[in-house]
């Protein structure tokens, strides 16, 4: 059994808050440029612009390039033949209370009720699978409330099948509007269960934006989705464009006969995520 | 054609009609900054027929929860947060001379009647470029409620602060309908 020490956990989960908050991914960066250069109309030129603008500039001063820095989200891949020493959950936890407090980044967890802040943005949402192996991989997402709250999970009648899963996702991103700061990205869970639809329609959004998903079907159904989408015309921040999402990103689990579950998670141009292998 | 105007606050009934959908404002002087928790507590404060801790008169609320201040510089990363959750508060506050709001996304329709009614703006800025815009404030201060952190509310100083109008005081509105024809 190795055994990962905590302070390896922590460092890592610590620079993934801070360096994913001031620096946008690679992917999401080109795909400004590359839709940036589509759009015709002044406005969607000039949010794209600032987009860019901003990009740059929170690299260099390391301000964040959001003031909502997310609650932090976690996807890990836990070895079966590793164990992290005082606990996984407690190293992940304070490597976010760390990189939020190091990196001056705002702290958005709080008491539902009282609304009372945490103080020190967790706990974390963390999400553990078990696999083969004796490596720790962990998916870090800074993800934003104003994109989340256009989320939603619904369940459809299987008869509706594929058209009715279009319908649903395009009239979410239709109804969100402006709301999540497009351009977005959509994460679309399908099957599964409650809880599992959501759970996978936020762990495709960790894929990268250029990547094609190795099922041909669902890479088509993909693009099917992104081209109704950006037919809305909504735009960038809703102003009117080519470009009202950089992405669909779809991923599929078997489901009870009765059911056909289906959960859209938006996420917004700030697509901040990072991973790290152990 | 959209018009590119500078304008300080407090803003007048005369800066606020000459507006339109899709113009440019550059903002110089004085906003404050409120998002849900400061908004509740404004309005219980009103309920009980307490002073604002800011004069309403003219003034603008920004809708944002900027990142603590990192050292040497006034304040963080300071973009927009979602405007809607504001709604059940805005027209109360536009009555009591509330000039100009300050966010991103759609408004109800009673916030955007509230704005003709009382001769107002709802001001768009750029959401996610929270870096970008921070570079307009030069200076901010906690002046009510502390306890809230990120949700306190603070007086900014901004010059050439680059607002969008939105919804205006005719009942305007510029974000596009999406074309749902499927
Ligand atoms: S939706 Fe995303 S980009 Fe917009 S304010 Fe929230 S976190 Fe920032």
């Amino acid at each position: 059994m190795r055994i990962i020490p905590a302070a390896d956990v922590i460092e890592a989960v610590a620079t993934m808050c801070m360096e994913s908050n001031v620096e946008l991914p690679a992917d999401v960066w080109a795909k400004f440029r590359e839709c940036a250069a589509r759009e015709e109309s002044p406005s969607a030129k000039e949010i794209f612009r600032q987009l860019l603008e901003n990009a740059d500039l929170a690299k260099e001063t390391r301000l964040p390039l959001c003031q909502d820095t997310g609650l932090a989200v976690l996807f890990v891949d836990l070895g079966e033949d590793c164990r992290v020493e005082g606990g996984l959950r407690a190293a992940i936890n304070e490597g976010v209370r760390k990189g939020y407090k190091d990196g001056y980044l705002r702290k958005s967890a709080c008491d539902p009720f009282t609304r009372k802040n945490t103080g020190d943005n967790t706990p974390a949402i963390i999400h553990i699978d078990l696999v083969p192996g004796d490596k720790l991989k962990i998916f870090f997402m800074a993800k934003g409330g104003g994109s989340e709250n256009m989320s939603r999970v619904t369940f459809l009648s299987p008869a509706q099948g594929w058209p009715g899963i279009k319908d649903f996702v395009v009239r979410r991103v239709a109804e969100a509007g402006p709301n999540p700061c497009p351009p977005t990205v959509i994460g679309v869970g399908i099957g599964g269960n409650a809880e599992l639809s959501a759970i996978i329609a936020k762990k495709a959004l960790m894929r990268s934006l250029d990547d094609v998903h190795p099922d041909p079907d669902i890479a088509a159904k993909e693009k099917e989705l992104l081209d109704a989408i950006n037919e809305l015309g909504i735009g960038p921040m809703g102003l009117g464009g080519k470009t009202t999402s950089l992405g669909v990103k779809i991923a599929v689990a078997p489901c009870h006969l009765a059911s056909l579950p289906l959960a859209v998670n938006v996420q917004c141009h700030s697509s901040r995520h990072r991973e790290v292998i152990l | 054609m959209s018009t590119t105007y500078k304008l300080t606050t407090p803003l007048t009934d005369e800066d606020v009609c000459k507006l339109v959908i899709g113009d440019v404002v550059l903002l110089t002087g004085t906003i404050y900054t409120a998002r849900d928790a400061a908004h509740k507590r404004l309005v219980e404060s009103l309920d009980k027929g307490e002073t604002l801790p800011f004069d309403l008169k003219g003034a603008l609320i920004y809708y944002v929860g900027p990142t603590p201040a990192p050292p040497g510089r006034p304040i963080g990363a300071a973009g927009p947060t979602t405007s809607y959750r504001m709604d059940s508060y805005a027209p109360r506050l536009h009555s009591l001379g509330l000039k100009a709001t300050i966010g991103k996304g759609k408004r109800s329709d009673e916030v955007k009647a509230a704005l003709t009614a009382h001769k107002a703006v709802y001001f768009g800025a750029t959401g996610g470029a929270g870096a970008l815009l921070s570079q307009c404030i030069k200076a901010a201060r906690v002046i009510a409620y502390e306890d809230l952190g990120p949700e306190a509310i603070r007086e900014l100083t901004v010059v050439d602060f680059p607002l969008l109008v939105i919804n205006d005081a005719t009942g305007g509105e510029l974000y596009v309908k999406p074309k749902l024809d499927m």
